[in-house]
C-alpha cells in the first residue's frame, strides 16, 4: 500500500510537471462546453438536465483518455526508467496499480472541473441532482475503463503515438461502436439477435448510458470493475513478458 | 555475496549470456570486462532482477533473485546503463521518491540523503529538473539513487561511460572510498578503470567467461605489462604484441 501510494504520487505529480496538464484540462473543458451547448443544444432543449453534457463524454474520452494513458508505460520504456522502476523493491502489480490510479485521479480532476456545468443547470432550473451524480460516477468509471485499456496498450510499445492511436482504435471499435445504434443496426439480419445483444452488452456506451439515466445498477459497476481488472492484469502480463525492449 | 550458477540468457536464437558461473564475496570490487555486446549488461539485468534468466540461478545476499525478488532487490543498488532517471523531476524530488520506495524514514532518511548529496556534490542542482543537467551530473544522480539506502551490493553498469577525465576520476574515487566492505560489480570496457579500481576482473565475450583473475595477474600475461594487449589477445583469440594466443 505504501509503495502504491509512493508510485501514485510520483506519477500524479509528473502530469503537473509540464504545462501539458493545464493544456489538457483547458481543452477538455472547452470541448465539453462546445459539445453541450453547440452540438447538444443545451438551451434549445429547454430542459434542466445535463443529458447533452454526458452524451458526448464517451466520444470526448476517445481522444482525451488515450492522450493520458499513452505515456504511462511507453515513456518508461523509451527513457529506460522501466529498468530503474523494476529493480526497485516494488512488485509489478504495485507499479501497474500506482500508475493507473494516478492517471485515473487526473481524469477525475478534469471531470470534477466541469462543475460549473452543474452549477449552471441548477441556476437555470431544478434538475434531478441524483441523476447528475450517477452520471458523473458513470463517466468516471468509463474513464477508468478507457484508461486501463490504454495503460495495457501503452505497455506494449515504446512509442507514445502508437500507443495513442491503438488505444483510440481499440476503444472505438470494441467498446463504443458495439453499443452505438447506427453501427449495431448495420448488423441486423447479418447476425442472430442474441449475438448482437451480447456484443452490445460488452460496450461502454450501453453501460454508461444506463448509469447516466440515474440508475446505478450492480451489473454496470461490475462491468467496469471487471474490465479494469482484466486490462490491468493483461498490462502486468505484457510487462512481465516483454521487459527487455 | 553474489552466487551465480549456470546462468544463461537467450534472446531468440542469440545466446547473450552462456552458462556463467561465478561468485563474488564482500570486499571484492569486480570489474566486468568485455567488448560491446559481450553480455555484460544482460548479466547485470538478470542479477538485479530486471530480466528473468532463461536458465540458471542467482542468489544475492542469500536471496534467490527469482523466488525472493523483493528481498534481493532491497540489498542491491543498481545503476543501469545510461543512468535513466525521471527527466521531469527535480533532483530533490527524485531522491525523495527513491527514499520513499526504499522505505527510508526519520533520522536515517535525512542522514542518508545528506550523505549521498554531499558525496556526489549534488547540493547545487537539487532544485533543477534532471533533464536540464549535464551528463556528468545525470550520472551522479544515478549513482546517488543507487547508493541511497547504503546497500551491501552495488551493481554499476558503465558508471563512467561518457564522462570527461575529471568526472571519471571523481566517480572512481567515490567507488574506491566505498569498496571496503561492499560487493561492487562494475561493467566497463575501459581497462585503466579496472586497473585503478578493481581487485578482480572477469573478461567475457559472447556471453562466456574467458578469464577470471586479478588485474595484476592479467597484466603479467603480457610481455608489455599492458592490460589492453591482454584484453585484445583474450577476446579476439589472436596473439597480440607478445601475449600468447588464448587457448
Ligand atoms: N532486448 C534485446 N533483444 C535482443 N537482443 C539483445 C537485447 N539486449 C541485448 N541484446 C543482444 O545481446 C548481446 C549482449 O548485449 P549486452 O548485454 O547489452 O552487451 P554489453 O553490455 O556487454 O555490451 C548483444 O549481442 C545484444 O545485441
Ligand atoms: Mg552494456
Amino acid at each position: 500500500m505504501h509503495n502504491i501510494c509512493t508510485l501514485f504520487r510520483r506519477e500524479f505529480a509528473s502530469y503537473f510537471a509540464t504545462p501539458l496538464a493545464f493544456v489538457f484540462i483547458v481543452i477538455f473543458l472547452f470541448l465539453t462546453g462546445v459539445c453541450t451547448f453547440v452540438l447538444g443544444g443545451f438551451f434549445e432543449r429547454g430542459q434542466a438536465d445535463l443529458a447533452p453534457f454526458f452524451t458526448y463524454h464517451p466520444w470526448l474520452y476517445l481522444f482525451f483518455i488515450p492522450a493520458l494513458s499513452m505515456r504511462l508505460w511507453a515513456e518508461e520504456r523509451k527513457s529506460g526508467t522501466i529498468e530503474l522502476l523494476m529493480t526497485l523493491p516494488v512488485t509489478l502489480w504495485q507499479a501497474v496499480l500506482g500508475k493507473f490510479l494516478a492517471a485515473w485521479a487526473f481524469a477525475g480532476v478534469a471531470l470534477a472541473l466541469t462543475f460549473p456545468m452543474w452549477i449552471t443547470v441548477n441556476y437555470l432550473g431544478d434538475p434531478d441532482n441524483g441523476t447528475i451524480l450517477a452520471a458523473y460516477v458513470g463517466s468516471f468509471l468509463m474513464a477508468g475503463g478507457f484508461l486501463a485499456i490504454g495503460s495495457c496498450i501503452s505497455a506494449t510499445t515504446r512509442n507514445q503515438v502508437i500507443a495513442f492511436i491503438l488505444t483510440a482504435m481499440v476503444c472505438l471499435v470494441l467498446f463504443l461502436l458495439t453499443g452505438f445504434g447506427p453501427a449495431i443496426n448495420a448488423l441486423d439480419g447479418l447476425l442472430p439477435q442474441s449475438i448482437i445483444d451480447a456484443i452490445a452488452s460488452m460496450s461502454f456506451l450501453t453501460h454508461f448510458s444506463s448509469i447516466a439515466k440515474g440508475v446505478i445498477d450492480l451489473r454496470d459497476l461490475l462491468y467496469f470493475a471487471t474490465l479494469i481488472a482484466i486490462s490491468l492484469a493483461a498490462n502486468a502480463i505484457v510487462l512481465d513478458m516483454k521487459k527487455a525492449d | 555475496m553474489i552466487e551465480i550458477n549456470h546462468l544463461t540468457k537467450r534472446y531468440g536464437v542469440l545466446k547473450a549470456v552462456d552458462d556463467l558461473t561465478f561468485s563474488v564475496a564482500a570486499g571484492e570490487v569486480l570489474g566486468f570486462l568485455g567488448p560491446n555486446g559481450a553480455g555484460k549488461s544482460t548479466t547485470m539485468k538478470m542479477i538485479t532482477g530486471f530480466l528473468a534468466p532463461t536458465s540458471g540461478s542467482i542468489r544475492v545476499c542469500g536471496h534467490d533473485v527469482e523466488s525472493a525478488p523483493l528481498a534481493a532487490k532491497t540489498c542491491m543498488g543498481y545503476l543501469p546503463e545510461g543512468a535513466p532517471a525521471y527527466a521531469e523531476m527535480t533532483v530533490r524530488a527524485f531522491l525523495d521518491f527513491i527514499a520513499n520506495v526504499r522505505g527510508l524514514a526519520g533520522d536515517r532518511r535525512k542522514s542518508r540523503l545528506d550523505d549521498v548529496i554531499s558525496r556526489l556534490a549534488l547540493g547545487s542542482v537539487l532544485e533543477q529538473p534532471i533533464e536540464t543537467l549535464s551528463k556528468g551530473f545525470k550520472r551522479r544522480v544515478g549513482l546517488a539513487q543507487a547508493l541511497l539506502h547504503d546497500p551491501p551490493v552495488l551493481i554499476l553498469d558503465e558508471p563512467t561511460d561518457g564522462l570527461d577525465p575529471n568526472q571519471k576520476h571523481e566517480v572512481r574515487t567515490l567507488i574506491s572510498a566505498m569498496s571496503k566492505d561492499k560487493i561492487i560489480v562494475i561493467s566497463t570496457h575501459i581497462l585503466e578503470e579496472v586497473d585503478a579500481l578493481c581487485n578482480r576482473a572477469i573478461i567475457i565475450s559472447n556471453g562466456r567467461i574467458l578469464a577470471d583473475d586479478t588485474p595484476r595477474n592479467l597484466k603479467a600475461r603480457s610481455a608489455t605489462g599492458r592490460l589492453d594487449d591482454v584484453f585484445r589477445a583474450i577476446t579476439t583469440g589472436a596473439p597480440v604484441q607478445g601475449v600468447a594466443a588464448h587457448a
